[in-house]
């Protein structure tokens, strides 16, 4: 089944005239999303043409307004590429809208701007994922965001990730094993974010085609140990883990605005002390996620179930 | 973005945060000059970007201009070693002259941004003058946090809450209000990760003033603050790194002699930990980014040959947005112009994997392909061995 996303959710991008945004657009379409359109301010009224692999051209319809771009189209779902000084708008223009997901991929948003987008979103039904993230795939039915499509393979075990190249190598090596996904979930590398690794475990917890989740997590803030807690309590299924920035000095800023040690707190030690003690296998190397996997999932007498190609 | 003591203390000033009065100086007459200015006692902080410069001996009461003059010369130019520095420290090329205060109390106060609620959190301790996560570990009780609601900001309310929570005398809760009001608006209006004042002091003259102040700045705030970024201080970054930024690459160096390239923050770091987990030590952080160009992937694999202590590299790509035969045209292009004179090992994944791999192998070069991450890392630490 899948979460947040499947074959039926229609998707417009906001920011569909730029460079990356149509790169995407046309990455989406080829791997048969519903993209059905997109915005850009003053732009309204226009088409934009995408050569697709398959020799056909996709003609998307171009609106001045989310509200507008939604009204014609139907679309649930959103994602954002527009840059950092003006995405958070973009999102808060997503969320009035009433979109029931919001996908941003921007990366370099002001984290002061990420707190007020939070509060915007109180109590509001939008649901955000992101920023600075890859984006959300259900293999096979649709791919929201920047990641390679091929190397997913539809099936059982959800990811749920704070990386994005890291989550490629995971599910890479979960494909060459046979071993498909139900969804990947990037949350992104910033430090206030719509959506947390809680989030998405529930999701997985009661998706009834997911049945073992991997979970990627990286140094700085609480996010992993509060997670490791939540499985401990309500997770039915299996997790296993991996957390980069084993060897990250601290008190600098390893690339995500996220990933920094700061005041001792938030390393990688104390992230796999917690979950392995909540449960949570931990693989000790990135080359060992799938091993891990199939480890914890043969104990469990679940390896056939989740190997969806021979 | 660091910036130093005296910097965060101008700007607090503009927000009518109490400061003590003060000038930077950046020669030893300057200092006396300004010792003159200000009155006897001063004190001579040295400036720099890291903490615990006190108990290094960067900071010294002076009671005369002699002291002034002595110390002033024998902190200017000095390596000051400090538990926040590394062993190597780091040279004083500036001194921040402050006129001295007598010290009735010292607390903690400190705003930062919490992940987990997504709001700015004030917190404050009547243990000023201490490291606040020794504070956190043997006695948080002693800690007290004011989440603040960003549409309405650091109410009056919270803010005496906090003044009463430390045990500020009742006389001086207006000021400490005031002070922290201040300290919350500078706090948001310049886009701070971190503003932390250790110590707030309350004076004998019934004053209440920061001590020491210490400004981090949000770098993905930073182009819409030209006015902080005017504050950089070249001398306390890495060149590599200063290099690094100018060509937009998220690089940050090492001690090790294994350079890498990765394209992702997560992987990057993942790389960096194998490298390790096989016995190397890597020597950089280096995220290419997903949109990189031909261009910036040359200056990338420039910036890791510069450094002396690099034996070896290892290229670790999982081209999403990145494409393997970019990452294969900039390598190619900067061995050709740099040279090659260490073992390079690329593991190339993803996005034209095959393109790329054809590039590098028909380019001529001595490159060692890697069929996987742990295959790679395996073969550079062999190779630099």
């Amino acid at each position: 089944m899948s979460i947040l996303v499947d074959k039926n959710t229609k998707v417009i991008t906001q920011g569909i005239t730029g460079k990356t945004a149509l790169f995407h657009a046309k990455g989406a379409l080829d791997y048969g999303t519903q993209m059905v359109g997109g915005t850009s301010p003053g732009k309204g009224g226009t088409t934009v043409e995408i050569q697709l692999e398959n020799g056909t051209t996709a003609k998307l319809p171009v609106f001045n307004t989310v509200r507008e771009a939604v009204d014609a189209t139907g679309a649930t779902a959103s994602v954002i590429y527009v840059p950092p000084a003006f995405a958070a708008d973009a999102i808060m223009e997503a969320v009035d809208a009433e979109l029931d997901l919001v996908i941003c991929i921007t990366e370099g948003i002001p984290v002061l701007d990420m707190v007020k987008v939070k509060r915007y979103m109180e109590g509001k039904k939008t649901r955000l994922i992101g920023p600075n993230c890859p984006g959300v795939i259900t293999p096979g039915e649709c791919k929201i965001g920047i990641m390679p499509g091929y190397i997913h393979m539809k099936g059982h075990v959800g990811v749920v990730s704070r990386s994005g190249t890291l989550t490629y190598e995971a599910v890479h090596q979960l494909t060459t094993r046979g071993i498909g996904q139900s969804t990947a979930v990037g949350i992104g590398g910033d430090p206030v974010k719509g959506t947390e690794f809680i989030d998405v475990l529930k999701m997985f917890n009661e998706d009834p085609d997911t049945y073992a989740v991997i979970l990627i997590g990286e140094i700085g803030g609480t996010a992993e140990e509060e997670a490791a807690e939540w499985i401990k309590a309500n997770m039915t299924k299996p997790v296993i883990g991996f957390i980069g920035g084993v060897t990250a000095p601290p008190g600098k800023r390893m690339g995500h605005a996220g990933a920094i040690i700061s005041g001792g707190k938030g390393t990688a030690a104390e992230k796999i002390a917690k979950l392995e003690a909540c449960g949570v296998r931990v693989a000790p190397t990135p080359a060992e996620i799938g091993a891990t996997l199939v480890s914890v999932l043969e104990e469990r007498g679940l390896l056939e179930k989740c190997i969806t190609r021979r | 973005m660091n910036i130093h003591e005296y910097q965060g203390k101008e700007i607090l000033k503009q927000y009518g945060v109490a400061v003590p009065e003060g000038r930077v100086a950046f020669t030893v007459d300057e200092a006396v000059e300004a010792a003159g200015e200000l009155g006897l006692p001063v004190v001579v902080k040295a400036q720099i970007h890291a903490g615990g410069r006190g108990k290094a001996g960067g900071v010294k009461v002076a009671r005369s201009i002699d002291e002034v003059r002595k110390y002033a010369s024998e902190l200017l130019g000095k390596v000051l070693v400090t538990h926040q520095t590394g062993p190597e420290g780091k040279e004083v090329k500036r001194l921040l002259i402050e006129r001295g205060c007598d010290i009735k109390k010292e607390y903690y106060v400190g705003v930062v941004v919490d992940r987990s609620s997504g709001r700015v959190v004030m917190m404050a301790s009547e243990e000023g003058g201490t490291e606040i996560e020794e504070v956190a570990a043997r006695s948080p009780e002693k800690i007290f946090k004011e989440v603040i609601d960003p549409a309405v900001g650091l109410l009056p309310f919270q803010a005496r809450r906090l003044a009463f929570n430390i045990n500020i005398p009742n006389e001086l809760v207006g000021k400490a209000v005031q002070f922290m009001t201040g300290l919350y608006n500078a706090f948001v209006d310049k886009d701070c990760s971190i503003a932390e004042i250790n110590p707030l002091v309350v004076t004998g003259d019934g004053d209440i003033l920061a001590l020491d102040a210490k400004l981090n700045f949000d770098a993905n705030a930073l182009y819409r603050h030209p006015e902080i970024v005017a504050l950089r201080d070249f001398d306390e970054e890495d060149e590599k790194e200063i290099q690094a930024s100018k060509f937009d690459l998220s690089y940050i160096a090492l001690d090790g002699n294994i350079g890498c390239m990765v394209n992702g923050a997560g992987l990057a770091m993942a790389t960096m930990d194998i490298i390790k987990y096989y016995g190397g030590e890597p020597a950089n952080f280096l995220d290419v980014g997903g949109g990189a160009s031909k261009e910036k992937v040359t200056e990338a694999f420039k910036i890791i040959l510069s450094d002396p202590k690099v034996k070896g590299i290892f290229v670790n790509i999982f081209g999403g947005i990145m494409r393997c035969d970019v990452i294969a045209e900039g390598i190619i292009a900067a061995v050709r112009e740099l040279g090659l004179d260490r073992p390079l090992v690329v593991r190339l994944e993803g996005t034209n994997v095959e393109l790329g791999k054809k590039l590098l192998a028909e380019s001529g070069l001595n490159i060692t392909p890697a069929d996987s991450m742990a295959d790679g890392a395996k073969k550079i630490v062999e190779l630099v061995k």
